[in-house]
Formats: structure tokens, sequence, C-alpha cells
């Protein structure tokens, strides 16, 4: 569903992504795990287009996405939800406009609709009762969470993570992978996660691809990946340098 | 003596740089001020807010600076006996001058601050970058408004700080100083003319945009951490306040 290929990206002299080849296959959890500072949240923002390569491509659904401008990007990025690091919920909204902003924006549903929508999208990620709650009022965990339930609420094909887990005590991060486990099931969307959560990762992962000093390294089942004779993945999985 | 050169060359290309991406910032505000949807629910949000943060400050600024000019009016003009003329004094350096400028300068320091900080902190925090992935244009969500509301906001609150100034300048010279109600109202009527008015809410106008321009360029440009955004505020309030004077300066001298 979403092919990545040969993609470059430098900022000044650093170079940051190196020829990144990459499939993400439909309906599955993929996770790109990697050092940090090694380009893993840079290749997401290239995949909804907030970041143009250097050069390579995008494809998603058979349309290169970084060819893409104006309405025709908007389109891709409507099929598209993100779960940023820090949640980037709107600081001034509650917890409820926060979750029905994509339909009050973006579609002309009726306002009954959208809050029979909210409550469920909520509920789903496990925050009912917190609707008129502000982001600042929130644990790091809730706040993972209601961005999560933004991000559900449009019904996209695609969800990103980036660091979904980020700064969450081990239970928390636990409670968060089930948490994108279950939606997925639920709304049998594809996700990618960026993540560094090295065991945790692999139990909520269908395919997972290290990506090191700008390139994919290794790409494979959990499985694979930990049986991996590559030293690159062996170090990383390790946790030695 | 080749260090300087390239020390100062390489200013000097630093600031073409930033005027250049100003300058396309705003031909992007003119677009997108054309273009719908026109988020009017967003405009009154940010007329509420620039009018909020800044009305009561205004309010004491406006009172003190017609209090104060009184003051020292009546001290000058006492020198030629013509103290018959403070109320037109007051009233003409408040509308044509005191009143646009230092309106625009208290409205930088509260409102111009805050949206600076507010759209800086939706930088780092990636609210912008939310906005584009759910399809929603931040120029046209965030920027806009506050322009509009700029260009909206500046005459409606000199207007009052010219009225506050008017009043507190009233106060002093006929409680004060001793002067006759009648002398201070009538002379001004004489005059102050429609003229006067009109140049003063140019330029209330003008700053209003230059204001908005400028704190949203920066909030929008601010840099990584509490310090990007730190640096982005006093640079806002800086550029603005500066710019305020300059072109307040060249309004006076070339166009009004």
């Amino acid at each position: 569903m979403i092919e990545i290929k040969d993609l470059y990206k430098s900022f000044g002299k650093q170079e940051v992504l190196r020829g990144v080849n990459l499939v993400i296959q439909e309906g599955q959890v993929t996770a790109i795990i990697g050092r940090s500072g090694g380009g893993k949240s840079v290749l997401l923002k290239h995949i909804v287009g907030l970041l143009k390569p250097d050069r390579g491509s995008i494809f998603i659904k058979g349309e290169d996405i970084t060819k893409l401008k104006g309405n025709k990007l908007d389109q891709i990025r409507s099929q598209i939800g993100v779960v940023f690091q820090g949640g980037a919920l709107f600081d001034s909204m509650t917890v409820y406009e926060n979750v029905a902003f994509p339909l009050r924006e973006k579609t002309k549903l009726d306002k009954n609709i959208i809050h029979e929508a909210v409550l469920k999208s909520l509920h789903d990620v496990g925050l009912d009762g917190m609707e008129y709650k502000y982001p600042a009022e929130l644990s790091g965990g809730m706040r993972k969470r209601v961005a999560l339930a933004r991000a559900l609420i449009g019904k996209p094909k695609i969800i990103l993570f980036d660091e979904p887990t980020t700064g969450l005590d081990p239970i928390l991060v636990r409670s968060i992978h089930k948490l994108i486990k279950n939606t997925q099931k639920q709304y049998g969307f594809t996700g990618l996660i960026i993540s560094h959560e090295i065991p945790e990762i692999f139990e909520i992962s269908d395919t997972v691809a290290l990506l090191h000093e700008g390139t994919i390294v290794e790409v494979g089942t959990p499985q694979e990946i930990q049986e991996s004779e590559n030293i690159i993945v062996k170090k990383f999985i390790m946790g030695i340098e | 003596m080749k260090s300087i050169f390239r020390y100062l060359g390489n200013n000097v290309l630093n600031l073409f740089v930033f005027l250049g991406k100003m300058f396309l910032f705003l031909m992007e505000i003119f677009y997108y001020l054309l273009i719908p949807p026109f988020r009017f629910k967003n405009l009154l949000k940010q007329i509420r807010f620039f009018g909020n943060k800044s009305m009561i400050v205004v309010v004491f600024t406006g009172a003190f600076s017609g209090m104060v000019l009184a003051l020292q009016g009546f001290y000058a003009l006492n020198k030629f006996g013509a103290e018959a003329l403070l109320g037109p004094v007051v009233a003409l350096s408040l509308i044509r001058e005191l009143g646009p400028v230092l309106c625009a300068l208290m409205v930088t320091g509260r409102a111009g601050s805050a949206i600076t900080a507010e759209i800086g902190i939706m930088k780092i925090t990636e609210q912008i970058d939310a906005l584009t992935v759910m399809a929603v244009n931040p120029m046209k969500y965030v920027v806009v408004p506050n322009i509009l509301a700029g260009i909206i906001t500046f005459p409606l609150l000199t207007a009052i700080f010219d009225l506050i100034g008017i009043y507190g300048g009233y106060l002093v010279s006929v409680h004060a100083l001793g002067l006759s109600e009648g002398t201070y109202f009538a002379q001004m009527e004489l005059y102050v003319d429609m003229e006067d008015i009109r140049i003063g809410l140019y330029k209330a106008l003008s700053f209003g945009l230059l204001v908005s321009w400028i704190c949203t360029f920066m909030g929008y440009n601010a840099g990584y951490g509490a310090r990007g955004v730190s640096k982005a505020t006093t640079n806002a309030v800086v550029l603005s306040s500066v710019v305020i004077l300059l072109w307040d300066y060249m309004l006076g001298a070339f166009l009004l």
C-alpha cells in the first residue's frame, strides 16, 4: 500500500536519509525501529508530505505523493491519520473539541452524528468521561490516547505513529501498544509505528524494519528480526553500541 | 580585514533572506485572505483576544498620556500666554501621533507577544503539522484571522486610547490647572479636523497590519524548544516596536 523508493534527504550538509526502500503492506502493522536521530521521524514526515525529499518517491495507492500539491495532496492526507510524538493536541481546545476537530473541519456531518462519533472514539481508547478536560489536565498516556482517538475518528486507511510511547512507563507502554493492536483489529487500518521500544514493539508488529544511518538494513517479521545474523540488527536489539 | 567583509557580507545576505521570507509570508497571507473558506469564528475569537488582552493597558496608557500632555502642554503654552490652546494641543498630539503609536506599542507588548508565543508553541509541539496533515491549512486557520483581527482592532483600540487620553487631559486641564471646560473643548472643535482623525486611524490600521504580520511571522518561524519561542517573542516585540516608529516617521514625512 505504501511504497518508499530510493528516498534521499539532507539538511544542510547532514545526510539523514540515504536511499530508503521499504514496502508497507496493507492492513498490517509495520514498525520502523532504529536509534534516536537516525531519521525515523523524518521518514514519517515524508509519508504525509510535511517534508519533500531531495530525490526518490513515495507511492500511496499508486500516487507519488512527493509530486503532489494542494488539493490532491490533501485528498491523500485525508486518508491518513497521524499520532504525533507529544500528541500535538490543540491546547486551547477540550478533549472533545480536539477529537471532533477533523470531522468539524473536513466534513459537513450533523452535530449529533459528530457527537456520537466523538463519544465512540473516546470509548474505544478508554477515555469515557474525559470529554471536557483540557490537554494540560491529562497525563502523558491519556494525551496519547486522545491523539489516537483524534486519528481514528475520520476512519483513515493508514495511521502513522511517531514514537507513541516515548516518555511513558513500561506499564503504559504495554497499554498503549495493546490499544494500537486492538484498534487496528477493530478499524482495520494500515499502521506504521516509529519506535525504539525493544522488545515490546515485536509483540504488536507484523513487520519490522531497522533504519540505520539513513537506510533500511533489515526487514522481516518480528521473529526474523530477533533471529537475524546481521550485526547491526543484533547490536541494536541487544543495546550495544 | 577579509573576515570583517565576510562577516558583513554574511549578515547582509541573511538580512535579505529574512526580508524575502517575510515578503513571501505576506504574499501568502494576501492570497489566503481571498480564498474561501473564511473562518469568521476564528476571526471573532482573535478580535476578542486582541481586545481582551489590550483593553486595560490601552485605557491606562491613554489616560496618563493625555494627563501628562496636558501638564507639559500647559507649562509650555503658559510661557506664551496661549493656555487656551491646550485642548487642541492635547487632542491633535493624541489623534495624529501619540494615540496610534503608543497604542500600537502597548498592543504589541500585550497581544502581539502572546500571539508570537502561541504560534511558536503550536509549531514546536507539532500542532501546526497536525493541522497540515488533517488537510487544514495552518496559514488560513491560524495566521489569517490574526492579521484581520490586527487590522480591525488597532483602529478601534486607538480610538479608545484617543478618547480616554482627551478625557485625561480634560481632568488635568480643568480640574487641576483651572482651565475652563468651554475653552478646552471649544478650541478643540475649532482646530481638530476630520482629516486629523482620518490620518490617525489610517496609521493605526497600517500598524495593525505590520504588528500582526511581524508577530505571526516570528511565531511561525520560531526555533526549537522554549529558547526558540522566547527568542521569537523578544524579536517580534523589538522588531514591531522599531518598525512602528520607523513607519510612523515615513507616513508623517512622505505620505500623510
